[in-house]
């Protein structure tokens, strides 16, 4: 029934399936601004934003459960930001400084071409993943555009021309720096575990799922989180620094750098630099979630393909693909719940205990966990 | 004076890597997730105000509907930043309060100068001026924001006090003044 669409130009598909995965990232980015709003307002015993909505709809019955949620606060505040004067300070580099909001949006929205969020069952039985590029060196790629999207923060703090944000750019560096090498050191047990000598050698996140899909409590096909504990956390402390989240941001520490890197930004320019922010989030999570929680399978030993089959749809791909994006989905959201939920349960780091524990404990954890796992699976693989 | 040195235990392992601490602080935090807010929705839901809360002052009516003012004028000598002006004016003889002194023509409290001290309160020797519990209010204008005699009436109401000075000096008088 969807020939069609396998029947036009293959670069006008992958425009409109590029065009589709930004169409769910860029709403769930905005939204994850209104859930930090109210997860924050109720873990303080607060409504939260409640009030908003528009007088042409006020007639809906029905309506105020949505009002009460704050979903019309989130169009008005997009529509703000869209709106309000955008001024440039006389004192910036004017170049820079219009260029780094949009650096920060290409790395983040880059990043989710090679993160796969599904998988279904073709006409000859085979798991097909949805993604819009499945590449061999998935994680790789994730990695290298994913840490581009501190020049932004740097080229903001610089292009601004004035001590805060420029401090807050600076900061901003070294502590990506510092947690990007813990955060690779972290998952190279869990490819070094699935790259078997004899087998095909691969990076690509799918087949890290993949393999997580095992039926019952098997040997070998678990989720990675039980084999590999100290890898977990470690790369979600990192990817608590690489994302700039309390409590590590640093970047941003409002109590002590005004702002950080957007003190001189507002209006459109600083909206993007959030959405920004909030896309590393999502995907930071989704590789999280693929790597270690079983990506899109439901529970551990009950993967995405006999629930699919319970429910009678294994040979229906569009309900088992929508299936899978859910599952997956789910858990980002999750996930983006623990965000924000430890950001208002921790203060955050000073920035030379950030350091510290950068440097001198995640670092050394991560490679005593490395040679740990190399020693244990060189044995295993004898 | 004793000095007790208190020990001071090192850290254990499991401390120091924060974790049993963050633990614990998610559960706290996940706690007051699931609480009710306290917040007061406030222009539907208003907070509950004291007895003897001072707020904006307001003339007040005696039981039987006679206005307790008699345009003394002390309030208006006494205001700190003089926020109050009485026009003074005699009551009607055919009136049925023509056995009270006299009674204000106009009475105007200027709420931009008003300080909330309460000494008008305090110095009226007929118990007709009132800082009551109402807190809250706004104007477009300068001139809107006086408050003149038949607001003050209306935010002021009736004291159920039972004095009735002025008709017990009548009844006095109607019985000669014996006593």
């Amino acid at each position: 029934m969807f020939d069609f669409y396998f029947e036009i130009k293959p670069w006008i598909r992958l425009v409109l399936q590029g065009t589709a995965v930004i169409l769910v990232l860029f709403p769930l980015a905005a939204a994850c601004s209104m859930a930090e709003r109210k997860i924050s307002a109720w873990l303080q015993g607060r409504p939260g934003p409640n009030r908003t909505l528009a007088p042409i709809l006020a007639w809906v019955p029905g309506i105020g459960v949505l009002q009460r949620l704050g979903l019309f606060q989130l169009a008005a505040d997009g529509g703000k930001f869209v709106f309000k004067e955008d001024p440039v300070p006389a004192h910036v580099n004017k170049f820079y400084f219009i260029a780094a909001p949009i650096l920060a949006m290409i790395p983040a929205l880059s990043t989710v071409v090679v993160v796969p969020f599904g998988a279904y069952f073709d006409s000859a039985g085979k798991l097909i993943p949805l993604v819009l590029a499945n590449v061999d060196i998935g994680l790789l790629a994730v990695f290298a555009v994913s840490s581009l999207g501190v020049y932004a923060v740097i080229l903001a703090g610089w292009a601004s021309n004035s001590k805060y944000p420029f401090l807050g750019g600076v900061r901003a560096s070294a502590q990506l720096i510092s947690y990007e090498l813990s955060m690779t050191l972290s998952v190279l047990p869990v490819f070094l575990w699935i790259n078997a000598p004899g087998g095909e050698g691969t990076l690509s996140l799918f087949r890290v799922v993949e393999l997580q899909s095992g039926v019952g409590l098997a040997w070998g096909s678990v989720w990675y989180i039980f084999y590999f504990p100290l890898s977990a956390f470690i790369f979600l402390v990192a990817l608590f620094a690489e994302t700039n989240r309390q409590p590590f941001d640093m970047p941003e520490s409002e109590s002590d750098l005004v702002g950080g890197f957007h003190t001189e930004y507002g209006a459109f320019k600083w909206s993007l630099f959030f959405v920004a922010e909030y896309c590393h989030m999502i995907i930071g999570s989704a590789v999280f979630i693929l790597l270690f929680f079983g990506g899109w399978n439901p529970l551990p030993g009950m993967p995405l393909a006999t629930l699919a089959g319970w429910l009678h749809i294994a040979d229906q791909p569009i309900l088992m693909s929508l299936l899978g994006i859910a599952i997956f989905l789910g858990k980002i959201v999750f996930s983006i719940f623990f965000f924000m939920w430890v950001r208002w349960t921790l203060p955050r780091f000073r920035y030379d205990q950030v350091m510290n524990i950068g440097w001198k404990k995640l670092l050394p954890l991560a490679i005593a966990n490395l040679i740990l796992y190399t020693l244990g699976i060189a044995l295993l693989q004898k | 004076m004793a000095v007790i040195q208190v020990e001071r235990k090192p850290l254990s392992f499991a401390e120091r890597t924060y974790i049993p601490q963050i633990i614990g602080g998610l559960k706290t935090t996940f706690k007051h997730l699931l609480k009710p807010p306290v917040t007061l929705q406030y222009p539907e839901q208003r907070p509950e105000i004291s007895k003897n809360y001072r707020g904006v002052p307001t003339l007040v009516k005696d039981p039987n509907g006679r206005e307790k003012c008699v345009s003394c004028q002390l309030c208006e000598f006494v205001c700190p930043p003089k926020a109050i002006r009485i026009t003074p004016g005699e009551i009607p003889e055919d009136s049925p309060n023509a056995h009270v002194e006299r009674a204000p023509q106009a009475f105007d409290i200027d709420m931009l100068r008003c300080i909330y001290c309460g000494l008008c309160q305090e110095v009226c020797p007929e118990e007709a001026i009132w800082l009551q519990n109402q807190f809250s209010l706004s104007g477009y204008t300068r001139a809107e924001m006086v408050n003149h005699k038949d607001k003050l009436y209306e935010l002021g109401g009736t004291l159920p006090d039972a004095h009735f000075k002025w008709d017990k000096k009548k009844a006095a008088e109607e019985h000669g003044n014996e006593h």
